[in-house]
């Protein structure tokens, strides 16, 4: 018998390494990453996110039966390796789990296996009966793995069953012969001692072995079945989760270890093949869970724009297994990866919010691989006609809109009656730069919000000064955009204009550019966002609000992309309008925070629209509806002219307003002179 | 000297186009009292028709009739009108997409000078003409000079010059036996009619466009009728597209089309951030809307506000009834 | 196909204002930014999608200022294959039958199949392409908006006419066409591209290397000469129409009518 189970241990040790081999290849042809920096946070993420099962909760029934299911895994880990050396000898105990510690092991696996079978029989009816929408395929996108999702809890309950049967069969032999062992009440352990309550010794026997053979058997299958599909994640979760993106607002470099100066030498920019993608990148492919939570949260994905980041990933991840297949002949891959898995439209369709990633329990990351197909496509000169006219515009004239450098400072032109908006020149230097963006400087309802933040800075006793025409846009979108060198040189125009002001700090209002000079950017003084600065004074006592024209009314704070979910900017914000006198501030349960819904992208993507079935925007007035508000309340220019859009769209427009939040300050600045409170008063 | 001063008449269906008449007066500047000559070409019963009714405007009409003309490729009616066109004519010609193809080869093969495009002129003076034309999409305008001793070929812009409505009768001569051999180098084969979405907005000097004011698909029908009297196309901002009332080609903005019309009517727009991106070469601006808050007014040179619905019909029976 | 493509440098509307001069000889020119004619830049990218398809070079010559070449270029990094400016101090001030003039000496030096110019530059009178077919002696079409090799004598082409339609036609190799806008979708080139080109030497060809009669080019042989620039009149800017409903609808009629809509 032995000889079986050495044979059966033997072929399953085998095959499984030349699966893992196989599926290690890819991760060897593909484009190098960095992911060693900070251990520590990495750790502290393996801890939060895999261990702790931090983010499963989010979508609560499922996460709930995960995280039993996992957390019987990892207990019951130890066991099976324990029954894999039982085969080899009898009574065969773990380094450690001898004795007591054995027995408290015991104990707990026993639980631990009798909560998963609980856990795998509701996932299995969920799946199998209840079939939750998030889970379904549409046609164009890709096939659901309905299958692979009742196969696998299936094979589960075998194991944890015969693991079961095994011990029971076990401990009544014992039994029999004197000795005292006890089952723990209501386990599986414990019911199959009740079942088998009647049965003689070889029966006992018998089923001893064949639940031993059983579990082997499908413990082998069940290793060698993770790496064929969604279950891989079993596996690979781990390493997932170490090497995660720990700079949610940063993009990766074009390619690791080239310099900046030292790109022109590159044949191609970004990723056309499958080998562009990064070895985490290939990683984030065979970790896709398919749990389906980042499409649920994708913006995108909610209009119907033809973009999935749940299908982005399985659509490479069977391009990867096409092409690199564990046995047989290899696909020739001879479309690029945008005409052949990916369609241009979804590839421009993604706003780069960020939800996705905040919700993936696994740690997979899009806006890189996004950015890099997007690298890819302008390298090869794909790029949407509507885009080329900005682009064409910012690398000109440093705006999309193809307006002169020499206005810039032109919306400062409305303050004259009221104080002089400095701007700043070798002569002329200033402690505090307001960065103003390109959206605030030229377009007229936009200007609005430079006013405000002028107006609030001076009440505030800020000193500042702006760079006029020697100001770029910031590159933010152009970046994320995949024009890496327009970027490039967007930033050096920047950062130049912003070393020759002399500033020791900078401030903005406009969050994509507070993402860019804080994350995009280097070796300039650092970036605050009005609100942060705003938010300190108030705790400081150095800035007070009054009661205006809004008081009275019921506002929600819609969370900006770049300022909440990749900047951590979330209290800030909602501190400052918490200081204005009489307002009602509501949430938008469940969609605000890092959940927060996008409305719509900003910059470059005020110019190109996907095909879609109702605006991005739309949806986010519903909610803001739906959570009761009168006004939306933003800190960020394009939010506030998508919402502004979406709410004439949705013919809201009558019943509710959107207003920046600098706008909304303005308009609660005390009255008459300077508004700074003396801290001693 | 005189020179002798030539229109030459495009003609679709056995009728001039209107352009022969705005053609006729815009002749009259050159040549204020010397005689006109309209030239027809074309082959068959249609072309007598068209000549008849030149020959009741204009005092004199050349008829010029060949098979190879029976439709008017430029390489063609190029080689006829080389042929029988004194040296030092003067001829004008309608900026259309005929006489895009026709002019400038035409001087070329006059050795004549050319313009184009066009919008006004004076009367020539010691063998020079002063007109004017425009640049940049018409944000700006040029006096240019042009040197006719030679003779000349001129396009004129359509609707610059007022239709002539007094021309005296004259004759029609039949100048055919002058025609050589017209093969050329290019053949017509057919015309493949545009379909209701091949409209290109970007292309038109007037566009009626139609907003969310519009309020129900039906409505749309009353953007397309004032269109019709405009001799505009129907646009639209982006709700229209969402709602699928019209398709997405239409759609003004920046995530739709970028347009540079001469013209612009906003029916029902508010005028959203993303509408007036896409409008581009300073048209001149209508807006019509309930809502006198509304941004477009901002923007706007000439605002009503009032009900579209209401008002759109009676100004389209109005336009009509001038007619 | 050998195809010659004829670009010009101009201040593109879409990234300027124009404005004219203050004593309105000319636009304002210390703020402008120059891109490729529009219409160019699709034919460049028509001759590219011919040449990728049937084989063959692209060849690109502008005529124009020593700035020229960063047009030039700009189409050698979206695919071009040789670029020629043509400049030379008799060029200047050249109406568009001087222009033309250059062009046509120009692709004689080589032996082109197709020439390809832009249906119309946003500063110029819709001419150069007409002109340049006529002395060269080769057919002619304006307005194209598509292309199809026939058997590599012709070309089956269409013409974009009133209203929409579409006017095809068959015509004999070699022969010259002006590009409408919308024939395709010209790729995207950015610094990245132009960087690339960076190093090459565009050939600049003046008047003597081009057998160009001074004379007959530049001021010197301009029957057509800008006289000066102005703003054309514009409206009192927005006006709120006041009135009953007709008479809001006669007033309306009066500013259409004055802006030449309705006669």
């Amino acid at each position: 018998m032995a000889f079986v189970y050495i044979l059966i241990t033997c072929a399953g040790i085998c095959l499984f390494a030349y699966i893992l081999y196989r599926r290690l290849v890819p991760l060897f042809r593909a484009a190098p990453d960095q992911r060693v920096d900070r251990i520590g946070a990495r750790i502290g993420k393996v801890l939060q996110i895999w261990l702790g099962q931090w983010r499963q909760p989010r979508y609560l029934l499922a996460g709930m039966i995960h995280i039993f299911i996992f957390a019987g895994f990892v207990l019951l880990g130890a066991r099976s390796l324990q029954l894999i050396l039982i085969g080899f000898w009898d009574g065969a105990a773990l380094p450690g789990l001898g004795g007591q510690t054995g027995a408290a092991y015991n104990l707990v696996k026993d639980y631990a296996a009798t909560w998963v079978f609980i856990a795998c029989v509701i996932a299995a009816v969920r799946r199998g009966v209840f079939r939750p929408a998030r889970y379904q395929a549409p046609p164009a996108l890709g096939k659901d793995h309905l299958g692979e999702a009742l196969l696998v809890p299936g094979l589960i309950c075998a194991l944890v069953v015969s693991e079961s049967l095994f011990e029971a069969s076990l401990q009544m032999a014992q039994a029999r012969a004197g000795a005292a062992v006890s089952a723990p009440p209501l386990t599986l352990l414990w019911a199959g001692r009740a079942l088998m309550g009647g049965l003689g010794l070889p029966v006992l026997q018998a089923v001893n072995s064949v639940s031993y053979f059983v579990h082997e058997v499908v413990f082998f299958f069940f290793l060698c079945f993770l790496p064929l599909g969604k279950h891989f994640h079993v596996l690979t979760s781990l390493f997932n989760v170490f090497f995660m993106r720990l700079h949610p607002g940063k993009v990766k470099p074009v390619r690791y270890g080239v310099d900046e100066d030292r790109l022109d030498d590159l044949p191609e920019f970004g990723v056309s093949k499958l080998e562009h993608f990064t070895w985490k990148h290939i990683l984030d492919f065979y970790t896709c869970a398919d749990c389906g939570r980042c499409s649920d949260r994708c913006p995108a994905n909610r209009v119907k724009r033809p973009l999935s980041p749940r299908f982005f990933t399985i659509k490479a991840r069977d391009r990867v297994y096409a092409k690199y297949p564990l046995w047989g002949k290899a696909m020739e891959a001879r479309q690029a990866l945008v005409g052949g898995i990916y369609g241009e439209d979804e590839i421009w369709s993604c706003t780069t919010c960020g939800a996705c990633e905040q919700e993936c329990p696994l740690g997979i990351e899009y806006i890189d691989k996004i950015v890099d197909l997007r690298r890819g496509l302008v390298d090869q000169g794909r790029v949407p006609q509507s885009l080329q006219k900005p682009l064409g515009a910012l690398e000109k004239r440093g705006n999309p809109w193809g307006k002169s450098q020499r206005i810039r400072a032109d919306w400062a032109k409305e303050l004259a009656d009221e104080f002089a908006v400095i701007v700043t020149s070798e002569k002329e230097p200033v402690d505090t730069l307001y960065f103003v963006g390109s959206v605030s400087s030229y377009d007229d309802r936009m200007q609005r919000i430079a006013q405000a933040t002028a107006r609030v800075l001076r009440h505030a006793g800020v000193e500042f000064g702006v760079l006029g025409k020697a100001e770029s846009d910031s590159g933010h979108e152009v970046r994320r955009f995949g024009e890496e060198s327009l970027f490039l040189a967007l930033r050096d125009a920047n950062t130049e204009a912003i070393l020759n002001s002399g500033a020791a700090r900078i401030v903005t209002a406009d969050p994509h550019d507070y993402n860019a000079l804080k994350n995009d950017y280097r070796g300039i003084p650092p970036v605050m966002h009005l609100s942060q600065l705003l938010s300190r004074k108030i705790v400081q006592n150095e800035f007070a609000l009054e009661r205006g024209e809004y008081t009275g009314k019921t506002v929600v704070y819609h969370d900006p992309c770049y300022l909440g979910r990749h900047n951590g900017l979330y209290d800030e914000p909602r501190r400052v309008i918490d200081a204005i006198p009489g307002l009602r501030r509501v949430e938008m349960v469940g969609n605000c925070r890092d959940r927060s819904f996008c409305c719509g992208g900003g910059g470059l993507a005020l110019f190109y629209e996907p095909e879609e079935e109702q605006r991005i925007g739309v949806v986010r007035v519903g909610m803001a509806r739906e959570a009761g508000a009168e006004v939306i309340v933003t800190a960020c220019p394009f939010c506030l002219a998508n919402i502004e859009d979406a709410l004439k769209i949705a013919g809201l427009d009558q019943e509710m307003e959107v207003i920046d939040l600098m706008e909304l300050v303005e308009r609660h600045l005390p009255q008459g002179g300077q508004g700074r409170r003396d801290a001693k008063g | 000297m005189v020179h002798q001063v030539f229109i030459y008449v495009a003609h679709r269906d056995g009728q001039a186009a209107d352009s022969a008449l705005e053609l006729l007066s815009a002749a009259r500047i050159l040549s204020p009292d010397g005689p006109v000559t309209a030239i027809v070409t074309g082959w068959g019963e249609v072309l007598d028709r068209v000549c008849q009714e030149m020959a009741s405007r204009c005092p004199e009409v050349w008829k010029l009739a060949h098979q190879d003309l029976a439709y008017p490729n430029a390489e063609a009616v190029r080689k006829c009108l080389v042929e029988v066109l004194p040296s030092e004519a003067v001829l004008l010609l309608a900026h259309d997409t005929l006489g895009m193809d026709l002019g400038p080869g035409l001087s070329v093969k006059l050795n004549s000078s050319f313009v184009s495009d066009v919008v006004a002129m004076t009367a020539p003076r010691d063998g020079a003409l002063t007109l004017v034309r425009e640049e940049y999409g018409g944000q700006v305008s040029t006096h240019v000079s042009c040197d006719i001793s030679g003779g000349a070929v001129l396009s004129i812009r359509s609707g610059a010059f007022p239709a002539l409505e007094d021309g005296a009768p004259g004759e029609v001569q039949d100048r055919s036996s002058e025609i050589g051999d017209l093969a050329c180098g290019r053949r017509f084969l057919e015309i493949v009619e545009a379909e209701a979405g091949d409209v290109d907005i970007t292309k038109e000097e007037i566009l009626v466009s139609a907003g969310r004011g519009i309020e129900d698909e039906d409505n749309i029908e009353i953007a397309e009728e004032l269109a019709k009297a405009l001799g505009g196309v129907v646009s639209c901002s982006r709700p229209i597209v969402d709602a699928k009332w019209l398709e997405k080609a239409r759609q003004v903005g920046t995530s739709g089309k970028t347009v540079k019309p001469k013209i612009y009517l906003a029916l029902g727009i508010s005028g959203s951030f993303q509408h007036l991106g896409g409008l581009k070469g300073n048209p001149f601006i209508v807006a019509v809307n309930k809502n006198s808050k509304a941004p477009i007014f901002q923007v706007a040179d000439v605002g009503v506000v009032d009900d579209l619905l209401e008002f759109v019909p009676l100004l389209t029976e109005r336009i009509n009834s001038q007619r | 196909m050998e195809i010659l493509v004829c670009v010009k440098k101009v201040p593109d509307p879409a990234e300027n204002e124009i404005v004219v001069s203050r004593d309105g000889s000319d636009i304002e020119r210390d703020d402008l930014v120059y891109s490729v004619n529009e219409w160019d830049n699709y034919a460049v990218e028509e001759a590219i999608q011919l040449v990728e398809e049937h084989g063959g070079s692209v060849t690109v010559v502008s005529v124009g200022d020593e700035e020229s070449d960063e047009i030039i270029r700009r189409e050698l990094a979206m695919g071009a294959d040789a670029g020629n400016l043509l400049d030379d101090e008799a060029f200047h001030y050249s109406d568009g039958r001087g222009v033309a003039a250059i062009l046509a000496h120009a692709a004689r030096r080589g032996s082109y199949d197709l020439i390809l110019t832009g249906a119309q530059a946003e500063d110029a009178a819709a001419q150069v392409g007409g002109m340049l077919a006529a002395m060269l002696d080769v057919p002619y079409a304006s307005l194209v908006v598509r292309v199809r090799v026939m058997d590599g004598k012709k070309l089956k082409i269409a013409r974009e006419i009133d209203g929409g339609n579409l006017e095809i036609n068959e015509i004999d190799l070699p022969c010259a066409l002006s590009i409408q806008t919308g024939i395709n979708e010209p790729r995207y080139v950015g610094i990245r591209g132009i960087r690339k080109t960076a190093s090459v030497q565009v050939p600049v060809l003046g008047a003597a290397q081009l057998g160009v009669d001074p004379a007959t080019v530049g001021e010197a042989g301009a029957k057509v000469r800008k006289l000066d620039y102005f703003v054309p009149e514009m409206g009192e800017g927005a006006e709120i129409l006041q009135g009953s409903r007709e008479e809001m609808a006669d007033q309306l009629i009066a500013r259409l009518k004055g802006r030449g809509v309705i006669q």
